[in-house]
């Protein structure tokens, strides 16, 4: 039960530590200041959540690891993250369409999850979920102002969109994992989520003038620690000093 | 010509007598220049001073540390908001200081020329460039001009929390292992003498003084505040157990003040004149920030013309 559960936290703790370490990537290169400030401020808000759910997932496994021993000293395999988080940040069509489809999955999956017995991810989810609210909000305005402004932007919008829906469908795939944890009246019901995202998808891509491009082949296996070939370049910077020195204090 | 001399004279009195001069008052054209100038340059550093810092926020070696970082360098880019919006109340559009910035017409803070080597380069920015910039700026919180002075106590608030994290970071790396030790020194030998030069000039060739203290933009002179920066970081030195790279460093009882050696003013023209370590890379890095952005901006302009014509047909 508690590794399940503790596979579970780390899953969405390893979402949220990165795509916030991706976004970082943007600070001080945003298309002008006002919206580099508000992609800082989204990544402030995803390391902040991965801070709370790496810590919890700590607690719930009892072997005394930390929040940063789980971030910094685990490898490429034992990551449990959607490919999608680690893709490179691309331009801010790609980086806008990125959000938008895991800003719109993490508002229906923390709404649902604020109901889970376990009270500290219940807590969590209702924290997150102001920030997801206001997250997708934002991404949602840019695509519909990428898709409807002008024929480049539309242009950059409909490739990025085309080039991640493939990589969506990871986000309902239920395994063993989420059925164990949905039975304890944990995790959420993949399946409403999935029609939620769905409806939201559609009609802010309807709003962008932009056609949901038909899914041709899927990509994923975050959830096995089946990563791209990206996630080994992304870890190697993130925990270079940590590794460089270990057993410190920072 | 009498009534701009007598315009003048009030202005001035009104000057003396503490008064803030607002966007819609009166004011002399080389006053308005000297602030757009000023107030541009120090809105440019902002945003070039987030590249040196964000150099290191992938690489961050914990995620409070990360945090703590990305939300330091987001604070710089909201000082630089401020800052733009405070010298766009004197007639100047952002658009077209940033040009000013791009064609290299305009400066920014010679400090962010410089290379964050090591992660102590974080707290050794926090500890020493936020503290002279915190020196630099308590007096422009009582600048004669209102819009800059109210951006300044916003500002002012922030930097002070940076530099106590600064701060923090460098004590907790000296308190720590050896190599840690060697890395907060090694940062600090790098950047105690450009923090130094962050005063400008010395007294004596300082251009711009003279006026602008007359005018309350300016209230202490160079060397003064670069005095008073040396006073306060000896002492944090010795508690962090950090040795200040200065051979002429030493307490003068008769002046009440540490002494300290020349700076190379040498070094202090050429990263002025843009032959810095990383002049090339930071005017580089904005620029390409700016041009691959462009087509962002044109898709929300044309998106917004859209919706008013969408709104206007609505109307009609
Ligand atoms: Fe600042
Ligand atoms: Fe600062």
């Amino acid at each position: 039960m508690s590794s399940d559960l503790f596979q579970y936290i780390i899953r969405l703790g390893d979402n949220a530590l990165i795509n916030g370490q991706r976004l970082a990537e943007w600070c001080g290169r945003g298309p002008f200041l006002e919206e580099d400030l508000a992609l800082a401020n989204t990544a402030l808000d995803l390391i902040g959540r991965a801070r709370m759910l790496l810590s919890y997932a700590g607690e719930v496994e009892g072997q005394g690891r930390s929040e940063d021993d789980l971030a910094y000293f685990r490898n490429e395999r034992e990551f449990r993250n959607f490919l999608i988080m680690e893709l490179p940040v691309g331009d801010f069509a790609f980086t806008t369409a990125r959000q938008f489809f895991v800003d719109a999955y993490d508002y229906y999956y923390y709404r649902a999850l604020q109901d889970a017995t376990d009270t500290t991810l219940a807590a969590i989810a209702a924290k997150t979920l102001k920030e997801c609210e206001y997250h997708l909000r934002h991404s949602s305005e840019w695509m519909v102002r990428l898709g409807d402004g002008t024929a480049q932007s539309q242009a950059r919008l409909t490739r990025a969109v085309a080039e991640l829906m493939p990589f969506t469908p990871e986000f309902f795939a239920a395994d063993e994992i989420d059925q164990v944890m949905q039975e304890q009246g944990i995790g959420v019901d993949l399946d409403t989520v999935a029609t939620l995202w769905n409806n939201e998808v559609d009609r802010v891509l309807r709003e962008a003038a932009l056609a949901r491009p038909p899914l041709s082949f899927t990509r994923g296996g975050g959830r096995q620690g089946l990563h791209s070939e990206h996630m080994g370049f992304l870890l190697a910077e993130m925990q270079s000093l940590q590794r460089t020195y270990p057993g410190l204090q920072w | 010509m009498t009534d701009t001399t007598a315009l003048a004279a009030m202005f001035q009195q009104r000057i003396d007598a503490e008064e803030k001069i607002e966007p819609r008052d009166w004011m002399p054209d080389a006053y308005r220049k000297t602030l757009v100038r000023q107030i541009s340059q120090h809105a440019h550093s902002e945003i070039v001073g987030q590249l040196p810092e964000g150099n290191w926020i992938t690489r961050a070696p914990t995620l409070r540390r990360k945090a703590i970082l990305l939300a330091k360098v987001q604070d710089e880019g909201g000082h630089g908001l401020y800052l733009y919006s405070a010298a766009e109340t004197l007639g100047v559009s952002r658009e077209e200081l940033i040009d000013q910035l791009h064609s290299g017409k305009a400066k920014y803070s010679s400090i962010f020329n410089y290379p964050t080597l090591t992660w102590a380069d974080i707290g050794a920015i926090g500890w020493l460039v936020d503290a002279a910039a915190i020196l630099n700026q308590i007096p422009l919180c009582r600048c004669s001009y209102g819009p800059y002075a109210r951006a300044m106590v916003r500002i002012c608030k922030e930097e002070s929390f940076h530099m106590r994290q600064g701060y923090e970071l460098l004590l907790t790396l000296c308190r720590g292992s050896e190599q840690q030790r060697g890395m907060a020194q090694d940062a600090v030998n790098r950047w105690w003498w450009p923090a130094l030069m962050m005063f400008g000039p010395s007294d004596t060739d300082s251009t711009h003084s003279v006026q602008s203290m007359q005018w309350k933009i300016k209230r202490f002179s160079n060397d003064d505040l670069r005095q008073k920066f040396v006073d306060q970081s000896v002492p944090q030195a010795d508690h962090l157990g950090i040795t200040l790279p200065d051979p002429d460093l030493k307490w003068n009882a008769a002046r009440g003040h540490y002494d300290f050696g020349e700076i190379d003013w040498e070094e202090f023209f050429r990263v002025i004149a843009g032959n810095g370590p990383c002049n090339h890379e930071r005017l580089s890095a904005r620029i390409k920030a700016h041009e691959d952005g462009a087509w962002v901006r044109e898709a929300a302009l044309a998106y917004a013309d859209k919706q008013r014509q969408r709104a206007q047909k609505a109307a009609a």
